[in-house]
């Protein structure tokens, strides 16, 4: 279980003797490997990121490729056919009674799954022109791993498409969010006086609004029909620009009591200038604070990022990210008949849980004489 | 304290002022018009609009006005309690907007107290009992209250309701009381609908504060003076709820200024799928038609009620804890 530093049995166990004498960062990888569920989350994330970064080449299908002989198709089946791995081709018919799409496996059609095959064309890691994709079924049919929306768009595909989005978006928005509230806070906090009380009315005022009306009328005033570049880096700037303030906050208390620290007035003493106090002193002992309020923000991020979506002022199709996946499965259709639909929200929830765990385990461990 | 609250409120007073000028200009902010938005839904129903018609109803809504005449003729109507009228319907914002608010403002009542009545005593179950499975149980199901968005939760919910309790969800009443004055058999009605969007509404915020009053009630029974009442021979359940609790409590208090707006305000994506009339719903539709007098009259009051939470919970702090009242 993921616990409060204050919460864990202060057994004296194996390590306690060498404490004073290997450095604070080991200290602080020996707490964080204590908390199983955050290494969990940890090594989930890392899968997911990787993931990520091959998901051109892992997707059998561009994200958009349409085919309504497999709209609202099923899960593949695979099957081991004279030795090979196999799926089968399907037959769809009307139910007109119902007016749903049935499918019935061909089991005499077998498709070998061919592996390393010739696809759409795509950038590898945004650089590299390629062709490749992992795995794929003769030309005219489909495997879709994981089912098929209603248009007989590959889900796998999007899922794995929309991680581009879905995982950097609200990360990069923390990150700049994060640089923005050090920044602010640390200036706030040092200087202190007028500077100080000017920085904080801004503060004040940015959350005097209701964060959730701020961010929907900011989507709402992002252009239309921009593409979905200009669209992400608008969006992530919103993040950004509403997230920043707590963060400063919290930087500014830290660096205050740093401030009033003895090693601090020793350095003033000593000559050391605005400059350095603050890069050598004040920013590396906030440093793990900044990290933990970072990891934990990043979650929510995310789920902004996806409600956006959700309402139809995030990401707009035809690009794709899980938030605009999860649209689709917001009808009880949807979900009863076609529970494939809910899979962008199971990744979703999973990478949130994820970093909340990280984050947590994160915090534990930056005091890791606690 | 008097000299305390008539700070607070002046202050409150030049925030909303600076909030309504920021907000006002970011909502007016997309290109084309409200003008725009009816036009084109005039023209795909086939009708024709002339242009001397569309000059007409330009000057009529001040569609061509600079930002500073926009926002002065707003500000200057609000104040003698004229919101201005809707564009998308005729009917007068405030109207509109009471009509919606009162229902959001009874929902998030109910969660919020369905959220206290379930983390406090949860909360300090799990601290009391550190480490056994119930423990556990509690410290999951609050990841997970924390890491599944609420629309979703929302959905799950419907299904469920609609398929094992043969129930009509969404809304707040079933057609055939839609219409009908309040009785029992109506308000009976109502309670079933709702239940849903509060429990939804509840459930996020549960799992958060369960976890601060964990922490908090954690840390408090490692003080001395808890060890001090337990020597003395003092009944457990007395230790825990009277000396322990009741110092663990502040952040709940404090957290209760930022809570009741977020409820009011979180609840758009649950009143989205839920089709509940409440304020969020109407808001995301009037920025969608670019509305922009009823969206920035609900962002001024939602901003107001933010600032009045914050105010009340400050004062509700300081009657909890003699210490905040010195300062």
């Amino acid at each position: 279980m993921a616990v409060d530093a204050t919460q864990l049995p202060h057994t004296t166990a194996t390590h306690v003797e060498d404490v004073g004498q290997i450095p604070q960062w080991q200290l602080m990888v020996r707490r964080f490997r204590k908390s199983k569920l955050s290494v969990g989350g940890m090594y989930v994330l890392i899968v997911m990121y990787v993931i990520m970064l091959f998901s051109d080449f892992l997707a059998p299908y561009e994200h958009n490729r349409l085919d309504s002989n497999y709209a609202w198709g099923p899960p593949s089946q695979i099957a081991i056919v004279d030795g090979k791995l196999s799926t089968f081709a399907l037959k769809q018919t009307l139910d007109t009674e119902r007016l749903q799409w049935l499918y019935v496996v061909d089991t005499d059609r077998p498709l070998p799954i061919q592996f390393f095959v010739q696809g759409y064309e795509y950038r590898f890691l945004g650089i590299f022109p390629s062709k490749l994709h992992f795995y794929g079924v003769e030309e005219g049919y489909q495997v879709n791993l994981l089912g098929a929306d209603k248009d007989g768009k590959d889900v796998l595909s999007r899922l794995l498409k929309g991680s581009q989005i879905s995982l950097t978006l609200g990360f990069v928005g923390v990150v700049i969010s994060v640089i923005i509230g050090s920044i602010v806070g640390t200036a706030s906090g040092y200087f202190g006086g007028s500077i100080d009380n000017m920085i904080q009315r801004v503060i004040e005022l940015l959350r005097s609004f209701p964060d959730i009306p701020l961010f929907l009328s900011l989507a709402a005033a992002l252009p239309q029909n921009a593409p979905v570049e200009i669209r992400f880096f608008m969006i992530t700037m919103i993040i950004a620009v509403i997230g920043w303030t707590g963060l400063a906050r919290e930087v500014r208390g830290k660096v205050m009591s740093y401030r009033n620290a003895d090693y601090t007035a020793a350095s003033v003493a000593a000559g050391g200038s605005h400059w350095h106090i603050i890069t050598r002193h004040l920013i590396p002992n906030s440093l793990s604070h900044i990290i933990v309020v970072g990891t934990l923000a990043i979650p929510a991020a995310i789920g902004s990022e996806t409600a956006l979506s959700f309402l139809g002022l995030g990401i707009l199709p035809p690009a794709v990210s899980w938030g605009v996946m999860v649209r689709d499965a917001q009808t009880i259709e949807a979900i009863t008949t076609y529970p494939w639909m809910l899979l962008p929200v199971l990744v979703l929830i999973i990478t949130v849980l994820s970093f909340y765990l990280l984050g947590d385990g994160i915090r534990d461990a930056v005091d890791p004489y606690a | 304290m008097l000299n305390y609250i008539a700070r607070r409120l002046i202050n409150m007073i030049v925030l909303l002022v600076a909030i309504s000028f920021i907000g006002f200009f970011i909502i007016q902010l997309p290109p084309g018009s409200f003008l725009d938005v009816e036009l084109q839904r005039l023209r795909s129903l086939g009708g024709d609009v002339s242009r001397d018609q569309i000059k007409a109803l330009e000057l009529r809504y001040g569609i061509n006005d600079p930002f500073l005449v926009k926002y002065w003729k707003w500000v200057e109507r609000s104040s003698r309690g004229d919101f201005g009228t809707s564009y998308m319907t005729d009917q007068s914002v405030g109207e509109r907007i009471w009509g919606r608010l009162s229902v959001s403002l009874g929902l998030s009542l109910f969660a919020l107290l369905f959220t206290w009545l379930i983390s406090i005593p949860i909360g300090v179950y799990s601290a009391t009992h550190r480490y056994t499975i119930p423990d556990y149980v509690v410290t999951l199901i609050q990841f997970i209250g924390l890491a599944v968005p609420g629309f979703l939760l929302a959905l799950i919910l419907l299904i469920f309701a609609t398929r094992y309790f043969n129930q009509q969800v969404g809304g707040i009443n079933s057609s055939e009381f839609m219409d009908q004055p309040m009785s029992v058999a109506k308000f009976i009605d109502m309670v079933n609908h709702i239940w849903i969007a509060v429990v939804v509404l509840a459930f996020g915020a549960t799992a958060g504060l369960t976890r601060v009053m964990r922490a908090n009630l954690l840390d408090v029974l490692n003080m001395q003076y808890i060890q001090t009442a337990r020597a003395k021979g003092l009944d457990e359940a007395v230790v825990i709820w009277k000396h322990a609790v009741r110092n663990a409590i502040h952040p709940l208090v404090m957290s209760l200024g930022t809570l009741l707006p977020a409820l009011i305000v979180g609840e758009t994506l649950v009143a989205q799928v839920l089709s509940l009339p409440t304020i969020g719903p109407m808001y995301l539709d009037a920025l969608r038609a670019e509305d922009m007098y009823l969206a920035g009259t609900i962002l001024v009051m939602l901003s107001g009620l933010l600032l009045i939470g914050n105010l009340l919970a400050d004062l509700l702090l300081a009657w909890v804890d003699p210490r905040v009242r010195l300062e």
